[in-house]
């Protein structure tokens, strides 16, 4: 699980294991257990409607709206869901909160649990051994590897996510943005800020 | 079990790697091994943790050499033939020679959206207390079952602090075998460092998992 890909043969020949998907999709499609409409129903949810920048959204409206920023500490599941995020994924929320001298990461070392109506589906690095086995003993080295060294001195608080419970970091708000709308915080929250394995983007010409 | 899977504080796997702008899918056939996954599971046949164990049962070396897509797809394939919706001969010849059993239920194309967005709760209405508070010191239990569990490896027998009650929840270590939800309640349990890792781990680093109250004994 070296997070290879399969870019050489997709598309001409066709590669072991996608033989082996097709053969599946097709016994159970014939079968009448699954529906090629459900299926393409399925990719097109995760490929094209649900990803990053949903949870963008609400780590703005944190930033932006203190009451907000009360809810999401108090029920994350129904804060989130006031933006219209739900469901699979991400039946039970909790938001955890970045702060001068504290840092939150989040890692599932089972498997790949991840809050899929606010993030998306993982990506590779976050599904693979690399990070799944190291985030709970080394966070600083693997934070160092996305190019983020904290100070000595924040503390950090790994959260292994060994139950349907999903976690969001809620990023600190960069400096330089008072009064800034919604929409352009969220352009400063990246996917890999929500997991902790970096800080939000600085805004442009600012000194990070 | 202690499968592959349970890699919290292995070493030797190497950089992380991660991809610039990486696509959501890197080939068209992972596309069709997630959807198939999520629409085979709405058959209502197995769990999610049923999912999991199946996964996490695979040899570990054909665990951590596969592709992530590729061990849901392997996993998948065996649950299949398990719960008797098709045989290894039709998935060797890829079409189907038996009738059809019966499943719970099937997802249709207009349905997903819906589904999706509802997700499937795990929380349950309380039938006892919770047994501890948040404050409370705890021992997480060695164990070591041959069954599905997900208290990982690196955090058994380790004292922690309770940090959150989360509520009632579907115990993974019966459902994913066909013995019902128990529902049980779930905290998250704050470990230092050092407890986990020894004297030598970094001193800014806690960790938390989310554990089921059967995995916990009260710590004096």
């Amino acid at each position: 699980m070296s997070g290879d890909h399969d870019h050489d043969h997709d598309h001409s020949e066709m590669s072991e294991v996608a033989a082996r998907v097709r053969a599946l999709e097709t016994v159970l499609t014939e079968k009448g257990y699954i529906d090629p409409a459900a299926v393409d129903a399925v990719v097109e949810t995760y490929e094209t409607k649900i990803g990053p920048r949903n949870g963008a959204r609400v780590v703005a409206r944190a930033w932006s709206d203190a009451a907000y920023r009360e809810r999401l500490r108090a029920d994350a599941t129904a804060a989130i869901a006031e933006l219209g995020y739900s469901g699979r994924g991400g039946e039970h929320m909790v938001a955890v909160e970045n702060a001068p001298g504290r840092h939150n990461l989040v890692v599932c070392t089972l498997c790949s649990c991840y809050p899929w109506p606010v993030l998306g589906l993982p990506p590779v690095w976050y599904k693979s051994p690399p990070y799944r086995s190291r985030a709970v003993l080394d966070p600083r080295g693997v934070l160092r590897e996305f190019g983020l060294e904290l100070p000595a001195d924040t503390q950090i608080r790994v959260w292994d996510s060994t139950a349907e419970t999903r976690f969001i970091v809620i990023p600190e708000r960069p400096e330089g943005t008072d009064g800034w709308s919604e929409d352009r915080l969220a352009e400063l929250v990246t996917r890999d800020s929500m997991i902790g394995v970096a800080l939000a983007r600085a805004p442009a010409g600012a000194t990070p | 079990m202690n499968g592959g899977q349970d890699l919290g504080g292995m070493m030797g796997f190497g950089p992380i790697a991660p991809e610039a702008d990486e696509p959501v899918f890197h080939a068209e056939w992972e596309k069709r091994a997630l959807a198939v996954t999520v629409a085979a599971g709405a058959c209502g046949l197995w769990t999610i943790d049923g999912g999991r164990f199946a996964r996490e049962s695979l040899p570990p070396a054909q665990y951590l050499g596969k592709s992530y897509y590729d061990i849901w797809i392997t996993a998948l394939a065996k649950l299949v033939v398990q719960h008797g919706l098709a045989s290894e001969a039709e998935l060797q010849a890829g079409r189907a020679l038996t009738p059809a059993r019966e499943v719970r239920r099937t997802i249709r194309g207009d349905e997903v959206a819906a589904v999706l967005a509802r997700g499937f709760p795990y929380a349950r209405p309380a039938t006892a207390p919770a047994r501890f508070a948040v404050g409370d010191a705890v021992l997480t239990r060695v164990m070591n079952p041959q069954t599905h569990t997900r208290l990982p490896r690196y955090a058994r027998g380790k004292r922690g602090i309770v940090e959150a009650v989360r509520g009632f929840h579907v115990f993974p270590d019966t459902a994913a075998h066909g013995l019902g939800e128990t529902p049980q309640w779930l905290y998250a349990v704050r470990f230092t460092g050092a407890e986990l890792w020894g004297e030598d781990a970094d001193p800014s680093l806690s960790v938390s998992i989310e554990a089921f109250e059967p995995y916990l004994v009260a710590a004096a």
